[in-house]
């Protein structure tokens, strides 16, 4: 620890720590716009200058170092004075129009200015005027207001790892911009606007739609990925403005993916549907909330008494709230029935019956950059993930980790720039990643001596797998991760038990990257099917009378859209609890009902490291849409199950819960008695991404994301040598046929254009599901076959 | 000029070369043989070969009292003593992106004695213990820096350069680099961002280079002449080098002399030779007109208006004293046909012009001074500029990443202090002191007979 | 883009540099660029940063920083006269000025046919021999005098 006084405040701060910090913690605010505790220091824009005892110069506390008995005056003349001179440089090319500014009101210059700035500024030469840039549909620009601070610029280098914007040009000259013409197609792009401490970058979508005094600041749990990112919401007249990250180290840190911080816009869609819906004689019809509750009710009930309630299937979206999950389980168990589930995307479901516990990351959040603690022995093998477009925060963990040390080694189907120096990759069909997985395994008990287990007694370990195996064995802070896709695939209970084996052998932790929002609450709400309950799968294989759908959109939700969509048009009755009227739902259901997205109702995700989230509700429902909890109450009522007597959904929590922990019990991604099987490779497969914003009905339907890179539609994605082999050029139209694999057997086809992609293995062909034009290609994994149309 | 060359002779075979016969290709005596001619390379084979160890030769340099012939005079032992000893790679870098303007003086050694500089540079990487090298060489200079590419390539074949020189089991591999018009790169740490790849924007510091240098490994860095300079020391030895000049300016130097002298060159003096003295061999002023003013040491250090000059000695303290700067060397005269608000007009705009623009200070500050000295130049200057210029050079000055800042102000608070008359004149009367074809009447370009004078 | 000879050259340059730093061949690399195609422009650019493994705007900020890179088409000859100080003092702005009396442009400006492109310089470190000009970047030309630049002129076809 070292000693320094600072103002006259006695302080001693950790070793390598800079004036700026040991400020923060004695609560002395410095004004600053370059400096931020995420980014290198560049020092740049001296606005933090402060005098320190016997140097002749004043220095930018954001980049000296405290040394022991160091004394800082960071209020006195000579500090100030230095301070209003840098403002006074500062504001003479910017333009002084804060009240037509969108930032004004929200601007760290317009708050220092009025602190630190000089009334009349001496200046009285033409101000320098910078061409705005297109950075794309989310990041509007008003390059004129820059400070040249260059925050987002090592924003895009160090935390989104891939540098897409820089300073160009030089002197007064500079200008902060995207390479000629390029969008900045960031995953983590919204962060920069965040990062500009003026109205330089701003949110395209939200510009000029409201002033930040209009809005009300209320706190929110992000609905999409695993990671629960915490949220502020802004919002005007109940209607949601603006989605900003709130600061929450263990969590998200200070940052949000796009999707996490653009998806509002959904919540304002036409597609909103505001009055429950009933279908009579092929017609839509607006009625009542007690007409669609009783025809509602009435359904279910009938069916159970003339089929058994077995005949019902319901099927729950990861992103559903834990008390909207609850309610759903026990109104079917109140029916006697067992078949619900919340692992739409699952096609495996051969470790039911032989988990030790509930699935989940395996370790803290925080823990994932923790693993750098000792980075020189910090090792990840990330098993099957797409990990950048599902992960982004995640990623950007492991990113900043492997900077320091951290080995990170790759097994998938895809070669991805993870922007992240890998150790090693192995990439390769998905039918092969339980043998490169088991490979790995055997390369591991080979170079530690250790025994494995008799059921991979034929398997060899290839260079890739011993290379992967001398980095894990290497470290001693080591963790395995399952990514979505390892979870999707048609042999997810063998990769579980797989990395459980490599875990044990390793002595190191292993879990699982969750899905969606509530992939942990999923199960903790019972959500899932206990004894002769039929899962996801087997609904949709084995097609039910009546569907109960909460939040769901089969035929892009689940593993299998084709047979998801057969299977509700088939159906007698679909009933749809749901934010959105989708024209699919318009098809094949026959009840309509408006439920509260996460922005008006109250609930809680519990997120991949098993943290109780819960969040109240920010706006006031649409229309006439109603909490989903209400809902399922209310049907629990009509349908006299008894225990539905709910005031609130923290009751429901709390009863779950037995209150409100920090942390779920029984986390545990053990497995018992799962046989290992370990297909080989034949014919040709289809690698199948949930593109990370095809992935949830919410973020289907936010224009803007919707315009940006990651949504471009679809393709048919083929390194050069399957090219070459089916004589297809890029940019040629493809049809693509299932062939088998597909549970329903063969018969999907769809036309897609063809393209290169050299991350994609022999034999596999790339192809985005979660998209209706894809849908009708059926399950994610299968072989199918490509030729020119 | 007997006594020149029995001094450290850095511009060796050519320095007496000028005018017209300024053709590359008219060099002669650049070559390996011809320096080693000279007693080249000995220097580097007597450390080798004697078995001095690297602080024997730090020691050495320290005694020669060498100070940094970039600019800033930093003592070379001393500088070199602080690279780490353990760490496994560290580099070393000469800095020949001369651009401060009125110096030329790393041009000429490139020119006539690349070897001086490998030379210096190899012993400089076994005392700090180095492996590879790097010389960044000034753009606009390419043809020099293709020159020293056929050095290297001379050097390495001789066995100078590569794996166990002269069998003494010491590896040192030399490149050179090229800038490409950007003055901040004569800055060390701008320089290093510059051979990685980046613009040239300087580091703050600390770290300092010899702890996080390129690439982020320990790196020494110094000017040409600097390395130039070891060969030279080694022969003769440290405390003779120091003798050759005075107490704590040891050995000669080059100086550039600009401007309205006769004879515009280099010219290399001992430590502490006087100033008349180098006029003296520069010529004289042009046509016998008067001096004005003197930037003793490029156009970073202030002017000295001709009285105080003439009373220098060409060393560190003299001119420190005088109250500006050896810097490196370069002598910018100005006689009396000189506007000096003119004069400061063209260097605030070079300073405008290079700023990297990364702080905040210097990126609007020195495009602020310019415009008002501009406008004072134009006839338009205001009554309160001068008191606006002050300022300006104080919020300026101090408040940077690197020393541009400082330089960018020291002219314009030097040049107004001196010869505040000229720039009150040009604001009251909207004109210029001196009249028009008496300015032009200092420049040669239409009358001389260029560089044969 | 770039042809052969032109990554060969790069190639030369990269064998300067530790492995892992590609990037610092980017300087040389541009300059290669530039005197194959005339200009930098911002293919060639992409070109470049391609070929290092390095991102398309740090190249972009490297040839935009650097007064030698020219992000516009140039004449094929391009004159870059210094006017700093100490050259001035010596003739430099009156070189600047004849020049740009014989060849009818200002500076930052390319003549009617093509031929030849005025560019300010800065500081070239060759004060001494003022006046002082470089032709295309790499070929520099001392004591400039009216006689000598006439010759000059003359000599670039
Ligand atoms: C703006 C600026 C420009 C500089 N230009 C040069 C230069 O052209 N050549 C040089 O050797 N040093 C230059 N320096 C000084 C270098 O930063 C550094 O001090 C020097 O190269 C160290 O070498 P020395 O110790 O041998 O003098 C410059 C410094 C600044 C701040
Ligand atoms: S003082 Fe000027 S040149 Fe030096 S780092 Fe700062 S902005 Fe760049
Ligand atoms: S915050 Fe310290 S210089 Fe910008």
């Amino acid at each position: 620890m070292l000693e320094l006084e600072l103002d006259g405040q006695k302080l001693s701060v950790p070793e390598g720590s800079t004036v700026i910090e040991a400020a923060h913690r004695a609560g002395v605010y410095i004004p600053h716009f370059c400096y931020h505790k995420k980014l290198s220091i560049a020092a740049n824009c001296r606005m933090c200058l402060v005098q320190v005892e016997k140097a002749p110069k004043p220095l930018p506390a954001c980049a000296t170092p405290v040394t022991n008995g160091m004394k800082v005056f960071t209020h006195s003349d000579l500090a100030v004075k230095a301070q209003k001179s840098v403002m006074e440089f500062l504001l003479i090319n910017h333009p002084l129009d804060c009240p037509i500014c969108d930032q004004g009101g929200e601007c760290q210059l317009q708050d220092l200015a009025v602190g630190y700035g000089d009334g009349a500024s001496r200046y009285e030469e033409d101000k320098r005027v910078v061409p705005n840039k297109d950075l794309g549909s989310l990041i509007a620009t008003d390059m004129t207001r820059c400070i040249n601070c260059t925050r987002c610029v090592r924003f895009t280098q160090e935390i989104a790892g891939l540098m897409e914007l820089g300073q160009a040009f030089r002197g007064d000259r500079a200008e902060i911009m995207s390479f000629v013409g390029k969008t900045v197609d960031s995953e983590l792009s919204g962060n920069i606007i965040d990062l500009c401490p003026v109205g330089a970058l701003t949110s395209k979508p939200f510009r000029y739609t409201a002033r930040t005094w209009e809005l009300a600041r209320r706190k929110s749990v992000s609905p999409h990925d695993g990671l629960g990112s915490n949220l502020i919401v802004q919002v005007k007249h109940d209607r949601v403005m603006r989605v900003l990250p709130l600061e929450n180290e263990q969590v998200n840190e200070c940052w949000l993916s796009d999707k996490e911080r653009f998806s509002y816009e959904a919540l304002n869609s036409a597609e909103r549907l505001t009055k429950p819906m009933v279908k009579q004689d092929g017609r839509w019809q607006e009625v009542d909330w007690n007409v669609a509750l009783d025809y509602t009710s009435h359904a279910l009930r009938d069916v159970a008494k003339n089929h058994g309630a077995a005949a019902i299937g319901a099927l729950v979206s990861p992103h559903a709230t834990l008390e909207e999950m609850a309610l759903a389980a026990k109104l079917m168990r109140g029916l006697g029935c067992e078949n619900i589930d919340f692992r739409l995307r699952q096609s495996d479901f051969s470790a039911d019956g032989h988990r030790r516990g509930t699935p989940w990351l395996g370790m803290k959040v925080a823990e994932l950059s923790g693993l750098d603690r000792v980075p020189a022995v910090a090792r990840v093998l990330i098993v099957g993930s797409f990990l950048r477009k599902d992960h982004p925060l995640l990623a950007q963990r492991l990113r900043q980790a492997a900077k320091k040390g951290m080995q990170i080694s790759v097994i998938h189907s895809a070669d991805d720039d993870l922007l992240v120096d890998l150790t090693a990759r192995a990439v390769a069909a998905p039918s092969r990643l339980p043998e490169l997985l088991a490979q790995v395994v055997k390369a591991v008990a080979e170079q530690k001596g250790a025994a494995a287990d008799p059921s991979l007694e034929k398997v060899g370990a290839g260079d890739t797998a011993k290379k992967i195996a001398a980095s894990l064995v290497s470290g001693t802070n080591t963790a395995i991760l399952l990514g979505n896709f390892a979870q999707q695939h048609p042999r997810a209970a063998t990769l579980n038990a797989l990395a459980q084996q490599l875990a044990g052998l390793l002595g190191s932790k292993f879990g699982f990257l969750g899905e969606a929002a509530n992939s942990v609450g999923g199960y903790v709400a019972g959500a899932v099917p206990a004894g002769e309950g039929m899962n996801a799968a087997a609904m949709l294989t084995d097609p039910r009378k009546v569907y109960l759908l909460l939040g769901a959109e089969p035929e892009l939700d689940c593993a299998d859209g084709a047979a998801a969509l057969a299977a509700m048009q088939q159906a007698s009755s679909v009933i749809v609890l749901s934010p959105f009227k989708s024209q699919a739902a318009l098809d094949y259901a026959d009840v309509l009902l408006p439920v509260s997205p996460f922005s008006e109702t109250s609930g809680t995700f519990i997120n991949t490291e098993g943290r109780v989230q819960s969040f109240h509700a920010v706006a006031k429902p649409r229309g006439e849409a109603r909490p989903a909890w209400k809902v399922l109450r209310v049907l629990g009522n009509l349908l006299e199950l008894g225990g539905f007597g709910y005031d609130s959904s923290e009751q429901v929590r709390d009863e779950l819960l037995g209150g409100k922990p920090e942390f779920v019990s029984g986390l545990d991604n053990g497995v018992e008695g799962v046989a290992i099987e370990l297909p080989s490779a034949a014919g040709m497969e289809r690698v199948a991404d949930v593109p990370i914003h095809f992935s949830d009905p919410l973020v289907r339907r936010a224009p803007s994301l919707q315009r940006t890179a990651d949504a471009v539609a679809p393709a048919a994605r083929m390194n050069a040598a399957m090219l070459a082999k089916l004589g297809v050029a890029a940019g040629d139209i493809v049809k693509v046929g299932v062939t088998e694999g597909n549970p329903r057997g063969t018969g999907g086809t769809a036309t897609l254009q063809a393209e290169l992609d050299a991350g994609v293995p022999d034999n596999c062909v790339r192809i985005a599901a979660a998209h209706a034009s894809t849908a009708s290609l059926g399950a994610m994994f299968a072989n199918v076959t490509v030729e020119k149309a | 000029m007997a006594l020149l060359e029995a001094i450290n002779p850095l511009l060796s075979a050519g320095w007496q070369k000028g005018g017209h016969e300024w053709r590359l290709e008219n060099d002669t005596g650049w070559r390996l043989k011809d320096y080693e001619a000279r007693g080249g390379y000995q220097s580097l084979k007597k450390i080798l070969a004697g078995k001095m160890s690297p602080d024997d030769v730090i020691n050495e340099v320290k005694k020669s009292v060498l100070r940094g012939r970039g600019g800033a005079g930093f003592p070379t032992g001393l500088k070199w003593s602080f690279m780490p000893k353990a760490a496994p790679e560290k580099y070393i870098v000469c800095n020949t992106d001369e651009g401060e303007p009125g110096t030329f003086k790393d041009r000429d050694i490139q020119r006539f004695d690349p070897h001086a500089i490998i030379e210096g540079m190899i012993i400089a990487a076994y005392a700090v213990g180095a492996g590879r090298g790097y010389n960044y060489i000034h753009g606009e200079i390419y043809e020099l820096y293709q020159r020293f590419e056929q050095a290297l390539d001379e050097a390495r074949a001789a066995g100078y350069l590569g794996q166990n020189i002269l069998g003494a089991g010491f590896d040192f591999e030399l490149f050179a680099h090229h800038g490409w018009g950007a003055y901040i790169c004569g800055e060390e740490s701008a320089l290093l961002e510059s051979i990685e790849g980046k613009k040239g924007q300087p580091r703050f510091k600390p770290p300092f280079p010899a702890n996080v240098g390129l690439y982020g490994k320990p790196t020494t860095i110094n000017n040409t002449e600097s390395f130039a300079s070891i060969p030279f020391i080694f022969r003769i030895g440290g405390e003779s080098f120091l003798d050759l000049g005075k107490p704590n300016n040891g050995g000669t130097k080059l100086y550039s002399v600009s401007g309205h002298v006769n004879r515009p060159g280099n010219f290399e003096v001992p430590m502490g030779t006087p100033f008349a003295r180098l006029l003296e061999m520069a010529g004289g002023m042009r046509g016998g007109r008067k001096l004005k003013a003197v930037i003793p040491g490029g156009s970073s250090a202030p002017v000295l208006p001709a009285d105080v000059m003439m009373d220098c000695t060409m060393d560190y303290d003299s001119i420190a004293k005088a109250g500006s700067m050896l810097g490196s060397g370069a002598v910018i005269v100005m006689d009396e046909t000189t506007c000096m608000v003119k004069a400061l007009e063209r260097l605030s705009y070079f300073y405008y012009e290079e700023s990297c623009g990364q702080c905040t200070p210097c990126r609007e500050g020195t495009g602020w001074m310019y415009k008002v000295i501009h406008r004072i130049e134009h006839g338009e200057g205001r009554p309160e500029d001068l008191a606006l210029l002050d300022r300006l050079t104080i919020n300026i000055m101090g408040r940077t990443i690197c020393a541009l800042g400082d330089a960018a102000s020291m002219p314009v608070q030097s040049f107004v202090k001196h010869f505040r008359n000229e720039f009150e004149y040009h604001i009251e009367n909207k004109k210029c002191l001196v009249p028009p074809d008496v300015q032009r009447a200092g420049s040669s370009f239409f009358t001389r007979n260029m560089g044969q004078a | 883009m770039l042809s052969e000879a032109t990554l060969g050259k790069i190639d030369r340059e990269v064998a300067k540099y530790p492995a892992a730093q590609k990037q610092s061949a980017v300087m040389a690399a541009l300059a290669f660029a530039q005197d194959e195609l005339g200009w930098l422009s911002k293919d060639a650019i992409a070109a470049v940063a391609g070929y290092l493994d390095m991102p398309a705007i740090a190249a972009y900020e490297v040839a935009s920083f650097y007064n030698m890179y020219d992000l516009a088409p140039v004449g094929k000859y391009k004159l870059t006269v210094c006017t700093n100080l100490p050259c001035a003092l010596s003739g430099g702005v009156h070189a600047a000025e004849y020049l740009k009396n014989k060849l009818g442009i200002d500076f930052n400006e390319t003549t009617a046919d093509g031929r030849f492109t005025l560019k300010e310089g800065e500081c070239m470190g060759a004060c001494g021999d003022a006046p002082v000009m470089l032709v295309n970047n790499k070929r520099m030309h001392c004591f400039m005098t009216p006689d000598e630049i006439d010759k000059l002129l003359g000599e670039c076809k």
